[in-house]
């Protein structure tokens, strides 16, 4: 990197000469580092998928897990450093709980997207602190309505029908076009977002991975949960099926 | 306190007569217009009908200060509340408020509140916040110290999906009612008709209540 030397990548409080915040770019490369994870909006509800890398054989399955629960309506993914989405995930929680001791009912995720992307830019700001070296999606099922952000290190947050960070954010998002995601059923999207993180997993750089499936829609009566096991099996057997029929193709092709 | 001057330190109240009752497409609010400081009338035409948002109204009774100081803060919070989200904050929220207020200063407060409404979520509502810092939801509901009256004809007369002229009727009669049988009631009747529009507001002077056995 061009910037390396000159002083200014060392504090998130100075800006470079032509306008940039180093430290905030680098915490973008922090989440490139880690597993893919994608969001889908469908017609009745979205799903989030996670691609864990395990990164030890000794590790117990289901641990460092990269998809929480922050309300009984909303869910969170997150790629990156894992123990810096850990806190993100406690400041939401905490959130959505202080929005129903004082309004009594469930928080908006266009609120709750408000307040934790404020705290992450927040980060941005400051010599003594470094920013969050993770970015989120956050996504909810509200009065049939399902709605989905995701945040960056910078602070800055979007709408999104569809969407990826990590790793291979790009090859997912180009897999994720050619989809017509809102138009799909939520089980239909389970084995498009299984197939997708399966397609985008690259086998010769990272060996094992995990795939995290969670829903938060019709089905789930607008609560966020793990797809039910029945609905993982066949997601997990869509996308094992068309990782084969792609190889058998290449061969052909050969 | 006790001598023949004591009503000069008694405190200033909403001896009462309120409700609020939903009908199909949203809530009559009503109250009568007496405000007593012991047995004096301080105001005999007050307006106890008090604007939180466009769409959210509260009628109070107990203390005048109180209620007035709490109104004024729920309303404060609910008009930042809509500003952050960037739409009217629910009726069921400003209940909330409400009654987080009237609960953690139940011990300090003379406060009971109807809360009436209507969003674009649940339409017409009604919470009704009574002394104590309690919030229930009640398709009809009536308050302050003419009330007890006047149980009985709101469970008779009271039915779901009036329609507004009618709900305007009941409540107009109810009120006159409560206030010709209470004596820290009376005065006019104020009117408040709340629905996906706002408010319209009415009154209905003493000559023009409606008249009722009197005996």
């Amino acid at each position: 990197m061009s910037s390396i030397g000159t002083g200014y990548d060392l504090s998130a409080s100075q800006f470079s000469p032509d306008g940039r915040v180093f430290q905030v770019e680098y915490a973008m490369k922090a989440v490139e580092n880690s597993g893919t994870v994608l969001g889908l909006k469908g017609s009745d509800g979205i799903i989030l998928a996670a691609e864990k890398l395990i990164l030890s054989k000794l590790h117990e399955p289901g641990t460092n897990q990269r998809i929480f629960n922050i309300d009984k309506h909303i869910g969170m993914a997150f790629s990156g450093l894992i123990a810096d989405a850990r806190q993100v995930v406690q400041i939401a929680r905490r959130e959505a709980a202080d929005y129903r001791q004082q309004y009594g009912v469930s928080i908006p995720l266009k609120y709750l997207n408000d307040r934790v992307s404020m705290y992450m830019h927040a980060y941005t700001l400051y010599s003594a602190i470094r920013p969050y070296g993770c970015s989120v999606i956050l996504a909810s099922y509200e009065d049939g309505e399902p709605t989905m952000y995701t945040i960056d290190p910078s602070g800055v947050s979007y709408g999104y029908h569809g969407c990826a960070t990590g790793k291979a954010k790009q090859a997912a998002k180009t897999e994720i076009e050619k989809l017509k995601v809102s138009q799909l059923p939520c089980r239909e999207l389970a084995k498009e977002a299984a197939k997708i993180i399966y397609l985008v997993h690259d086998e010769l750089k990272d060996k094992n991975f995990e795939l995290e499936l969670s829903w938060v829609c019709k089905e789930s009566n607008g609560l966020h949960q793990k797809v039910p096991d029945n609905v993982y099996q066949e997601a997990e057997r869509a996308a094992k099926q068309a990782m084969e029929a792609d190889s058998e193709s290449d061969t052909d092709d050969l | 306190m006790e001598g023949p001057n004591d009503w000069m330190d008694a405190p200033h109240s909403t001896g009462t007569s309120i409700m609020a009752a939903e009908f199909d497409n949203g809530v009559i609010i009503g109250a009568d217009s007496r405000s007593t400081t012991g047995a004096y009338i301080a105001n005999r035409v007050a307006d106890k009908l008090t604007r939180i948002t466009d769409r959210i109204y509260c009628c109070r009774s107990g203390s005048a200060a109180d209620t007035q100081a709490i109104a004024d803060i729920v309303s404060y919070h609910l008009e930042f509340h809509g500003m952050e989200l960037g739409g009217d904050p629910l009726v069921e929220i400003g209940a909330n408020v409400f009654k987080e207020l009237c609960y953690n200063y139940r011990d300090s407060l003379m406060a009971g509140i109807l809360v009436a409404g209507w969003d674009k979520k649940k339409g017409g509502q009604i919470y009704s916040i009574p002394i104590g810092g309690m919030c229930v939801r009640q398709p009809v509901s009536i308050g302050g110290s003419g009330s007890s009256y006047v149980y009985g004809y709101v469970d008779a007369n009271f039915k779901p999906n009036m329609t507004q002229e009618e709900c305007v009727k009941f409540v107009t009669n109810t009120l006159a009612l409560a206030m010709s049988r209470d004596g820290s009631s009376g005065g006019v009747v104020r009117l408040g008709i709340i629905t996906e529009k706002g408010i319209e507001r009415r009154v209905v002077l003493g000559n023009e209540l409606p008249k009722f056995y009197e005996n």
